[in-house]
């Protein structure tokens, strides 16, 4: 039988996630998958197995797991406070969570979006060629305390390891790239949203996130009688009321508000794990730049694997001291060594 | 026309090629038709296709590959046919969709008839014997934009959003009607409900309509209605479906 990941409490808004589902544009359904889609990366880097592997996405708080065996964790995306068995947990890391161990995963210090990797993967049945769920079309469910979640069997081993983490989680300059209906914005309305100073506002999901600002509302020529036409990731729609809305993986696939331009992918993880109130500001580059850019994020992403290193810890945080084998050939006194199984 | 076709980069996630400006009929078997022809190519750099109500959407990768290539291609591919004279898609589905016209369960029939500038029964005559095609899919899974009902059927969207129509409203503005796959706020009023699931997660074939479908929306009863809910749990809300040839 495979190992049970079992909720004994989480936050509204815990949800599987991959890489989402590519192929149903057409049918009407956006790609969904995590929010943050390095984090994805990150953990499979920390746990040296397939980026393909489904996780947990946690929207701004946790909750509380507990493994029916001995499983490897990672830990990515927006810090939360963790702790396994009480004892703190060091964020942006691989670790070792015993059969029956209590791990709490509490607020986001800092962005959105935290992940909770396992070793092997979230194994719960594919459901139109992918596990993540997607809310907003209502496929698959947010998790709730009693869900018990089966574990894919963990092919990998090693744990206590960390990388380098690019800090994506308080807003900044986001890249973005001209779009089919950038010309319908005129030259100094591209101008104005460039220099103007945004602020994540409160209303955000996976579906969008919207932008406060000061000033005058943007407006594109002929906004209201525009047909709708095809919607990707990150296109930046102005809406009625003229604040831009940066569309998410949820999005609609559709829309009749004009675009001013869109979010290149590498910078949209910034996007979602702004928290509310950040700044944020746009700048646009050319088509060039913007390909540069991307394939540098793309050599950046397959080279994880190889910033992996171990979590160098000061032997006082370290709770299970007596279990580690610190001389070789020596077990350690105290019962249920854990290391066997790893 | 003169402007149109015409292709555009759709950031760095494709290419769009619109066929017009406006919603047409012509325009409409242009952007499913070319979305055929392209997938028919198999180009490499091409991850899937879709169309909007008058665009064919060619989503690749303009990373890796630089749009020059693809828009050369995608312009071949424009001058090789008329594609606003281009043929419906064959195999297409005849949909007969029961629906239960105003009543509570679709409390704005009467204003969507005002604003159209009939009466009630009127309304209920002209909606239920009208054939109207899926235009596209989209917003929601399996989300139908069906048109074009006649002149009279242009009637704007509301002002002010109605806060939820619930999965299998039928609802109605300019000149289209729309079954809402999901419980959605919406601008657009709704006149009929039907049992019908456009979005089917656990079937075999989760969405059930393809652009080019044809559907008519049959007048039916209240106790009618309250009986098709009970009895049919396919997901087909009492719809019967022939192939058209």
């Amino acid at each position: 039988m495979s190992a049970l990941l079992e909720v004994l409490s989480c936050g509204p808004a815990v949800t599987v996630q991959d890489m989402g589902r590519e192929g149903f544009l057409a049918q009407g359904l956006t790609r969904g998958g995590a929010a943050d889609i390095t984090a994805l990366h990150e953990g499979a880097a920390l746990l040296g197995q397939s980026t393909q592997l489904a996780a947990l996405e946690m929207v701004g708080m946790g909750g509380s797991f507990r493994a029916t065996a001995d499983i490897r964790i990672a830990l990515t995306g927006a810090p939360m406070a963790a702790t396994l068995d009480d004892e703190p947990l060091t964020w942006n890391a691989s670790h070792l969570m015993p059969a029956g161990a209590t791990l709490k995963i509490g607020g986001a210090r800092n962005g959105t979006y935290g992940y909770l990797h396992i070793g092997g993967g979230v194994d719960i049945p594919l459901m139109m060629g992918a596990r993540s769920a997607h809310l907003s079309a209502g496929l698959g469910e947010a998790l709730s305390a009693g869900s018990s979640l089966p574990l894919g069997k963990d092919k990998g081993n090693g744990t206590g390891m960390t990388l380098p983490v690019e800090n994506r989680f308080e807003g900044g300059c986001i890249r973005v790239t001209t779009s089919m209906q950038t010309d319908l914005f005129d030259a100094e309305t591209q101008a104005r949203f460039s220099s103007t100073a945004f602020r994540r506002d409160a209303r955000g999901n996976r579906m969008g996130v919207r932008m406060d600002h000061d000033g005058a509302p943007f407006t594109a020529a002929g906004q209201l009688t525009i047909l709708s036409d095809v919607i990707v990731t990150g296109d930046i729609q102005i809406t009625g009321d003229g604040a831009p809305f940066v569309l998410m993986c949820e999005s609609q696939t559709t829309g009749g508000y004009p675009r001013i331009g869109t979010v290149l992918p590498s910078d949209l993880a910034r996007v979602a794990q702004a928290p509310t109130g950040a700044a944020l500001s746009f700048a646009f580059v050319d088509l060039e730049e913007a390909r540069k850019i991307e394939q540098r994020a793309m050599t950046a992403r397959a080279a994880l694997g190889g910033s992996v290193t171990p979590l160098v810890r000061d032997p006082h945080d370290i709770r299970d001291l007596l279990s580690y084998q610190l001389i070789s050939g020596a077990v350690s006194a105290t019962s249920n060594p854990i290391t066997s199984e790893e | 026309m003169a402007d149109y076709p015409r292709i555009r980069r759709v950031g760095l996630s494709g290419l769009l090629v619109q066929f017009g400006d406006g919603m047409s009929e012509p325009a409409n078997r242009a952007a499913i038709a070319l979305r055929a022809a392209v997938d028919a190519q198999d180009w490499p750099e091409v991850r899937e296709t879709s169309t909007s109500l008058v665009s064919t959407f060619v989503s690749a990768d303009l990373v890796s590959t630089a749009p020059e290539a693809l828009t050369e291609k995608l312009q071949e591919l424009l001058h090789a046919q008329d594609w606003y004279n281009a043929p419906l898609p064959a195999g297409r589905t005849l949909w007969e969709i029961p629906t239960l016209y105003g009543t509570d369960e679709a409390p704005q029939l009467e204003e969507a008839a005002e604003a159209a500038g009939v009466s009630t029964q009127t309304a209920i005559e002209e909606l239920s014997s009208a054939r109207v095609r899926v235009l596209t899919i989209g917003f929601a899974p399996g989300q139908p934009y069906t048109g074009e009902l006649p002149p009279h059927w242009n009637i704007p969207r509301q002002q002010a959003l109605t806060k939820s129509v619930p999965a299998g409203a039928l609802v109605v503005a300019i000149r289209q009607l729309i079954v809402f796959t999901n419980a959605s706020p919406t601008g657009w009023r709704h006149v009929g409900q039907t049992a019908f699931r456009t979005f089917r997660p656990n079937n075999q074939t989760p969405i059930a309509l393809t652009p080019g479908d044809e559907i008519c929306f049959p007048s039916i009863t209240a106790a009618e209605f309250a009986r098709i809910k009970t009895a049919d749990s396919s997901g087909d809300g009492g719809a019967q479906r022939r192939v058209l040839t």
